[in-house]
Parts: C-alpha cells; sequence; structure tokens
C-alpha cells in the first residue's frame, strides 16, 4: 500500500471547499436574467381541482407567469413514470396511476402542485401564489394502508380497483406449508415499519435555462444520477432529446435516496424556461421537502418462522403490506419487492420461504428508495422474528443466531438471492468479545440494583449491494441497466482526470476514488480530479444509490485503467527499446525489471500526445474508457450489539454501549467508510427511537417540520464502536462490497431487541418514544 | 426599502434591502457569500448559523435591520489567507463532514461552543450544545471528536499568542 492507496485514511480532497464555505450547490448558482419558481400546492389530500384564477396574481409586481397543470397537458409533456415493472402473482401488470407534474384535475396528496408561479424574486413569487386562487372540491382520503384496503375506501386511481398496485410473491408455498406441519415450534410476529422522511440537509431545488437559438436546454439540480434524469427526462417526459439536455449535478448536500428520482418540480423548471424565455430557479423549502420528497418504508407485516426441536429454521412465512403513496415513483415498485422479499433469509439457512406482498395507494407522498431501502425493512423483521424466537424458545439470542448461520459459500437462498462469501460467525465473535457481552448479565443485575431496565439486543444483517447483473435485473423487470462506465484520462502533462458516472453527495468519491488510481501509478492524489455530476463531461453513469458506487463504479475506473497502464507500457517499452512484458509500474514511473532503466509517468504521456515516436500504427493519446456490468451483488454483512438502560419511570432509553461488527470487503479509506457506518447507524436509530411520518386520517402530514419530525441529534446518539471483518468479495477486482446503507438497515432491530429485552415485553413499535416504552412497560390501562 | 450598513468578515458592507429580508439573505443574494446555507424554516438545523458581534446566531432568523451597524462573521471570514481555522482544520482530519451542508453552520457553532466552555469541554457538552445543528450524515460521531480536537488546538493557540 503506498501512503495514499488502498486501505489509507488520507483526509478528503473535496473537504477545503466545504470547510471554507467555498461548496457549490445548486442554489449558489445565479445565471443572467433568472427567474424564480414558486408552486402552489394543494392543501387537501384528495380533491378536484375545480379552477384556478390567477388573474389578481398576474397583476402582482415582478410576475412573469402564472402556469398550471393543464398546461402542462396541453403541452404535451409526459406523466411521472416508474421505471420498474413487477407482475402480481395472477400474471397482471402492476396498476400505474397517473402522476402529471402539475396535477390539472385531481390532486391525491397533502403539497401536490396545481400551478406555479414565475418572478423576478423568489419573495415576489411567494407574494402572488397568495394570490392565486385555486378552488378544491374536497373527496375522502385513504391516509394509510389499512384505511386504503378497508372495503368502500376511497379510491386514488381508475386503474387501480380497491387502491392495489399489485398482489406479489415470492419463494415456494408448498414448500413453506410442508416445513411448518414439520415443526416443532413456530415463531409469530407482527410488527410495522414506520414511515420515514429522508431529510437531506440540502432541500432539493433546481435552475433550468433554455437556449432558444440552440434549442437547448440546461438543468441544474439536485441529483444522485444526472444521466438518468436526462435519460428519463428525454425518453418518457418528452423535455428534450438527450442531446438538447445537460444535466449537472454540482455539489449536492446528502441524497439518501431522495434524490435519485425526478420530481414535479424539475420537470416544470425545464418547461417554463421555455415558456417564458428566461432561467427559472426553484429552491424547495425544509416544509416543500417534508411534503413532496419521496418518504421511506412504510410497512405492515405478518411473519411465522418454522423452527424444529434443535431450533433449526425450517421455514419462513411473510405478507406485507406496502404503502407507495399516491403515485409511483420512479423505483419504487422494485423497494418492497426484489430489494426487501429476496433479503429475507438473512445470514440463515432457511430451506424454504414465501413471501407475498400488497402494495398499496394511499393518499400520503410517494414512497420510494431511502437509505437500504427494502433492505432495512427485511433485516428488522428477520431480526426481530430470531430475538422473539430466542424469547420464546428460550435460548440465547446469540447461540440460536450461530446455530442457523449460512457457513458454507457460495449459498443459494430461496429467493433469488446467491450468497457469494461471508463470515458471520467471525463479525458476531468480534461483537460479542467488543462488549464484553459475558460480563452483561452482571451489568444488568447492577443497574437493577440501581432501578434502572438494563437490556441488550443483537442485529445480525445481511444485505445485498451493487444491484446487478443488467441481464438479471432486467429480467426482473428494471427499465434501465445497472453498470457503470469510467474514463481514465492521462494528461500531457501527467496528471489524471478520471470521469466517474457514480455521484459524490457526501461518500467521499473524489478521495477514494483518486486512491484507486495512486495505488495503480504510485502518483499522489493531489495528482488525479475525481470528475462527475455532469451529463456534458461524462459519458454515461447510472449514478449512486445502493451501495454502488466503489463496487461497480470503481471497478469501472479499474477497467479503465488497466487500459490505460497497458497502452502506457506499449509506449514505455518503445522508448526505452524494451520488452513489454518487462514493464512495472511504480512510483509513478514505467521500469524496466531488473534494471535501472525507467520513464516517468509524464514523460509516457507527453510521447502519447506529441506522437513523435510512438509503436508504429498506435493512436496517439493516453485515455480510456471502461463500461462495467458485475456479476451478482455484493453481500456485505456484519453484527450490531445495542446495550441500553431504560427509566421505568419516564419511559426514557439511555445507550450504554453500541457495537458494530461489519463486513465491507477491502477497505480503500477506513476513515470514510467508518464515518459512512456512523452515519447509517443514526439513521437507523432515528428510526427505532424517534422519527416516523404521521399522517393523520383526513391525509394532513402532521410531522412537516423539524419541530415535529424529530431527527436525531447529537445528543440522541451514543459514539460507536466499529470493527471490521472484511472477506473479500470475489465478484469484483477490488474485493469491496459497500458501506454506505449497512447502519441504517442494521441498527433498528438491535435498538429494539435491547429495549424489548430491558422492559420484559416484546410488543413495541418504532419509534419507540419515551410514551411508547412507558405505556409498553405500565400497559395502556395506566 | 431601507439601506443598511454593517460589517461582514471584516469589510464594510452597505446594502438597500427590503425591510423583511433575512440577515441570511442578504449574505447570500446580495453579498454572494453563499458558505451559509439554508436547511430549514423553523430555525431548527443551524445550517445558517454566523457570528454576529462574535456570538453564533441563526441568520435565518435575523432581520438585516436588527443586524445594522453589527460585526458579521461568516464561514468564509474565519481562515486567515490559506491557514485554516483550528475548527475548520479539526473538521477536516477528523472526518467531520460528508455533504458539506451543514458543515458551515456546525463549525461557526462549534466556535462559539469552545469560546462559551474554554478548555473545559467534554463529549457530554459538545453533544448538549451541538442541539441546534442538525446533520444528517455524520451521526454527529466524528462532528463531536472535530469539536474535542479543535478545542484542545484553540487553546494551543490561545497560549501561543
Amino acid at each position: 500500500m503506498g501512503v495514499e492507496g488502498i486501505g489509507a485514511s488520507v483526509v478528503r480532497k473535496e473537504d477545503r471547499r466545504f470547510i471554507t464555505g467555498k461548496g457549490r450547490y445548486v442554489d449558489d448558482i445565479k445565471l443572467q436574467g433568472m427567474t424564480f419558481a414558486h408552486f402552489i400546492r394543494s392543501p387537501h389530500a384528495h380533491a378536484k381541482v375545480k379552477s384556478i384564477d390567477s388573474s389578481a396574481a398576474m397583476k402582482m409586481p415582478g410576475v412573469v407567469g402564472v402556469l398550471t397543470g393543464q398546461q402542462i397537458i396541453d403541452d404535451k409533456v409526459g406523466n411521472l413514470i416508474c421505471g420498474w415493472a413487477i407482475t402480481s402473482k395472477d400474471g397482471a401488470p402492476m396498476k400505474m396511476g397517473a402522476w402529471p407534474a402539475m396535477a390539472p384535475e385531481t390532486v391525491r396528496f397533502v403539497g401536490q402542485a396545481v400551478a406555479v408561479v414565475i418572478a423576478e424574486t423568489k419573495n415576489q413569487a411567494k407574494d402572488a401564489a397568495e394570490a392565486v386562487v385555486v378552488n378544491y372540491e374536497e373527496l375522502p382520503a385513504a391516509a394509510d394502508i389499512r384505511a386504503a384496503i378497508k372495503p368502500g375506501a376511497p379510491q386514488l386511481h381508475p386503474e387501480a380497483p380497491g387502491n392495489v398496485i399489485y398482489d406479489w410473491a415470492i419463494g415456494d408455498e408448498a414448500a413453506v406449508k410442508d416445513a411448518f406441519s414439520k415443526a416443532a415450534n413456530v415463531v409469530s410476529l407482527e410488527l410495522t415499519n414506520n414511515r420515514l422522511v429522508p431529510n437531506a440537509m440540502e432541500p432539493r431545488a433546481a435552475i433550468a435555462e433554455y437556449n432558444e437559438a440552440e434549442e437547448h436546454f440546461t438543468l441544474y439540480t439536485t441529483s444522485q444520477n444526472p444521466h438518468v434524469a436526462r435519460l428519463v427526462l428525454s425518453a418518457f417526459y418528452n423535455i428534450a432529446p438527450e442531446h438538447k439536455l445537460r444535466v449537472i449535478a454540482p455539489d449536492v448536500g446528502g441524497g439518501f435516496g431522495s434524490k435519485i428520482y425526478i420530481y414535479p418540480e424539475e420537470m416544470v423548471a425545464l418547461w417554463a424556461s421555455k415558456k417564458v424565455g428566461r432561467p427559472v430557479k426553484w429552491t424547495g423549502d425544509r416544509s416543500e421537502a417534508f411534503l413532496t420528497d419521496a418518504h421511506g418504508r412504510d410497512h405492515i407485516t405478518k411473519a411465522e418462522m418454522a423452527f424444529d426441536k434443535d431450533n433449526r429454521i425450517l421455514g419462513l412465512r411473510v405478507k406485507t403490506h406496502a404503502n407507495l403513496g399516491a403515485y409511483m415513483s420512479l423505483f419504487s415498485s422494485a423497494v418492497p419487492t426484489y430489494l426487501y422479499a429476496t433479503l429475507l433469509s438473512g445470514q440463515y439457512n432457511i430451506p424454504a420461504i414465501h413471501a407475498e406482498v400488497i402494495t398499496v395507494y394511499t393518499n400520503t407522498v410517494p414512497v420510494d428508495a431511502y437509505r437500504g431501502a427494502g433492505r432495512p425493512e427485511a433485516s428488522f423483521l428477520v431480526e426481530r422474528l430470531m430475538e422473539t424466537a430466542a424469547r420464546q424458545l428460550k435460548v440465547d439470542p446469540a447461540e440460536l443466531r450461530r446455530n442457523n448461520f449460512i457457513t458454507q459459500f457460495p449459498h443459494q437462498t430461496p429467493v433469488i438471492m446467491a450468497y457469494d462469501i461471508g463470515d458471520f460467525g467471525a463479525s458476531l465473535d468480534v461483537a460479542l468479545k467488543a462488549i464484553d457481552y459475558a460480563g452483561f448479565p452482571a451489568r444488568k443485575a447492577k443497574a437493577k440494583s440501581e432501578g434502572k431496565l438494563r437490556g441488550i439486543g443483537f442485529s445480525c444483517y445481511i444485505e445485498a449491494c451493487g444491484i446487478a447483473p443488467s441481464k438479471a435485473v432486467g429480467s426482473l423487470g428494471a427499465g434501465v441497466g445497472l453498470w457503470e462506465s469510467a474514463e481514465v484520462r492521462v494528461n500531457p502533462v501527467g496528471t489524471i482526470e478520471v470521469l466517474t458516472g457514480s455521484h459524490s453527495h457526501g461518500q467521499g468519491h473524489e478521495t477514494t476514488f483518486a486512491q484507486l488510481i495512486s495505488e495503480r501509478l504510485g502518483v499522489p492524489i493531489s495528482q488525479v480530479q475525481i470528475v462527475h455530476g455532469d451529463t456534458d463531461k461524462v459519458q454515461f453513469g447510472m449514478g449512486t444509490y445502493g451501495s454502488r458506487s466503489l463496487a461497480v463504479g470503481g471497478t469501472a475506473i479499474i477497467k479503465a485503467m488497466e487500459k490505460v497502464e497497458a497502452k502506457g507500457k506499449k509506449i514505455a517499452a518503445h522508448l526505452l527499446e524494451a520488452s513489454e512484458g518487462d514493464i512495472v509500474i511504480e512510483n509513478g514511473e514505467f521500469k524496466v525489471t531488473g534494471t535501472d532503466k525507467s520513464i516517468a509517468l509524464p514523460m509516457v504521456a507527453l510521447a502519447a500526445y506529441t506522437a513523435h515516436n510512438l509503436p508504429d500504427g498506435m493512436e496517439p493519446g493516453l485515455k480510456e474508457t471502461a463500461f462495467y456490468d458485475p456479476t451478482n451483488f455484493t453481500f456485505p454483512a456484519g453484527a450490531y450489539i445495542c446495550e441500553l438502560e431504560v427509566d421505568s419511570s419516564t419511559g426514557k432509553t439511555s445507550f450504554v454501549n453500541f457495537v458494530a461488527a461489519d463486513d465491507f470487503g477491502r477497505l480503500i479509506n477506513p476513515m470514510i467508510v467508518e464515518g459512512q457506518v456512523h452515519g447509517g447507524l443514526a439513521q437507523g436509530i432515528g428510526q427505532a427511537l424517534l422519527e416516523g411520518a404521521v399522517y393523520d386520517s383526513s391525509g394532513q402530514l402532521v410531522t412537516a417540520s423539524f419541530m415535529d419530525y424529530t431527527m436525531p441529534r447529537a445528543d440522541d446518539l451514543p459514539s460507536f464502536k466499529l470493527n471490521h471483518t472484511p472477506t473479500l468479495c470475489p465478484g469484483n477486482p477490488l474485493g469491496v462490497k459497500g458501506c454506505g446503507e449497512a447502519g441504517a438497515i442494521g441498527a433498528s432491530a438491535a435498538v429494539i431487541n435491547a429495549i424489548t429485552d430491558a422492559i420484559g415485553n416484546n410488543k413495541l413499535e418504532m419509534p419507540a418514544t419515551p410514551d411508547r416504552v412507558w405505556h409498553a412497560i405500565h400497559g395502556n390501562a395506566a | 426599502m431601507s439601506t443598511v450598513k454593517l460589517t461582514v468578515n471584516g469589510k464594510s458592507v452597505s446594502a438597500d434591502v427590503e425591510d423583511r429580508t433575512l440577515l441570511v439573505q442578504l449574505l447570500r443574494d446580495h453579498l454572494n457569500l453563499t458558505g451559509t446555507h439554508v436547511g430549514c424554516d423553523t430555525s431548527q438545523c443551524g445550517a445558517c448559523v454566523v457570528h454576529i458581534d462574535g456570538r453564533a446566531v441563526k441568520s435565518c432568523t435575523v432581520l438585516v435591520g436588527q443586524a445594522n451597524g453589527a460585526n458579521v462573521t461568516t464561514i468564509e471570514g474565519i481562515a486567515k489567507g490559506d491557514e485554516l481555522h483550528p475548527m475548520q482544520a479539526a473538521f477536516r482530519d477528523n472526518h467531520g463532514l460528508q455533504c458539506g451542508y451543514c458543515t458551515p453552520g456546525m463549525i461557526m457553532s462549534a466556535i462559539d461552543i469552545v469560546h462559551r466552555h474554554g478548555g473545559k469541554l467534554d463529549e457530554a457538552t459538545v453533544r448538549h450544545e451541538l442541539e441546534g445543528n442538525i446533520c444528517r450524515c455524520t451521526g454527529y460521531h466524528n462532528i463531536v471528536k472535530s469539536v474535542l480536537d479543535a478545542a484542545g488546538r484553540m487553546k494551543v493557540a490561545q497560549a501561543a499568542e
């Protein structure tokens, strides 16, 4: 390893601009002649739009235009789509209701836009929006899953009778029935996976500019995947053909999934910029983020697990209802199916699994992938079941897990996934040691003597990252391929630019990816620039989500590097009059092995670009591209153990210790990896203790601000003790897996298992607020 | 419209603004100091924290008129040329930031925390004091580490002066 190569915790290259206030986020950008958009949003969860009167608003100072949903339909802008086709178990396709960018006739969630005001300043746009009169005819609303599936429930879309989008199943139902018939014990559980709001700290924003002479649009937007945005805006929304649309995602302040999707606001900004002939900027405020960003989770599940007399799992049966909100967001259909049910085997040998997933429309904002996306829901269910089983079967929870761990790899689960490698026992052992599990009974007794309820909870999670290969996901209904591309340019003076289709919005790609180059060439990372987030610069890319950037995007960089190195060696061999096979690359030089002959990288690069003396027939230049399509997912896994105390008089939970032992394969920058785990754990703990999006029965979001929705703050969280138990991923040359979502996937079960252990009552929903915990201790009658 | 005069990062500034203009709008929209961010609309997140006369204040909750005549320091004004403020350096060295959006407000709040507590900071105090700043990326682990590290560095720097 070089000092800045693989395995080095180098400080981040991108940090200087962020710590000095020189980051460049979308809202920081100003264009000549820019106007400002403010949306008029429905205050009702379900209503007919009877009329929109903008005559008074049009006379307000600074108003450039008021545009409505009917106009966007008239201009043939396409409806928003869901890009992953799911088929119900009866063979019927999923029922996708029409979702226009602004509602011309019917609004189906609070916050849905019906019109937009464009004005010279943001305040003028807001003032004028107050003067637009919209008449609504209110309709009854179905604000949650139970309300939506009740007989006689309000119907959201004519395409979806009973509000059911699809009724999908996976696994072998007969085999599961057979397994349960042989069971010595059956453990059952009903639970809710609470609805969450992603809340990246930077609200979504867009600036659209139309160049009439070139018939060309430029969109600056808060996107995790600018090329996918361009593809969808071009191919489905009819904004402009791809070569007439440039999408730039500059510095983006967090995503967590919520910035994957193409939202109505950027579509409207693009359309409006042409309509008014001026650049249009929209910057969401936090209230709009709560009301319009895709939410996450929101499942209701019943599950049963069958065990034999030796406490080995025989089968698992799951029935889940998932809320997809009022419309199908871009990847929403895949989240409770292929990203959820395929992970229900957890870390365990489960011979038979059957899962049924019914997704429903409700009068709430659409639900889509949020950090972990389906895998937290699967992991939470499996790990709550294992803990429940340990209590019911009166066995140690660590030993019950160990007794059922998959130990042979590769392992084919009954739900599609083929785990390539792992060592679940190693992670559990390290975590047990780190928390001093042997000493827990004494600590619990001591806490009890002090009047505190102490508990310990486990979560042995597995996830699937770097979703792939494209052919397989295509066969499962995906509308896109899930490969990645990269271009490595060695400039004539030897500096290096790496263009990647991955997008960094906090992940530190500018450092980690530079370390890959440093490792290969022995050059300092200061000599390497990572370029991303601009469709005019980067050839193509699928973006960053699902912990895919290093395993897929990083490997694409390696593939391009291999081509650069091969060409560089040919040039070096020619210049040094040596055999190509004798050339090695070390410390930024091409050397003839076993001799003192060498030539520095800049000289090879210069030779490539001057082309005065190249091997016969060689093209000038030193720049190569690669597309990489993985052969399988990667499977990060690990063990989290949480120890905490509950104050029985208040229901308040206090952390004592939280330890993690993760297997992410090879770590490129351990400091960055640990930062990713910290953040994920905070979101998982936030789900367990604090966070929950609450709609009232009329469909009003009552947790629509940071005053009402409890974001984890520094005081709510412990320091984390992280350990690594890597097994190298055989599926990619780097041996890497993916670390971005693990914490969010694994943490919540550990916390709830610990609280329920402490209070001796297994029935506790998330978020486990002091109120809920108090009632779980004292009963609802108190 | 009113004319306001204040000092921002050591420079005298005069601007004609609508009376309802917030300090953060003056900084971002009129002075192009876009390092100060807006992350919410309820004064909860702290992405907009600046110093007014040496004290940490949420600039989304201050009318420009209230800052008339004041001495305002933003994230752009704390480094001495190329030399980072010890708090900036500590955030970088301890990986106290990821997406960078909350970072300017975090750093400005953290400097104020260290000033108010002197060298007597511990983890619990830092966590408590950061309650007005929300970060969604880091889980606060490395932010807390950064603030404690910077407290030490600032003490050393003060002793050297």
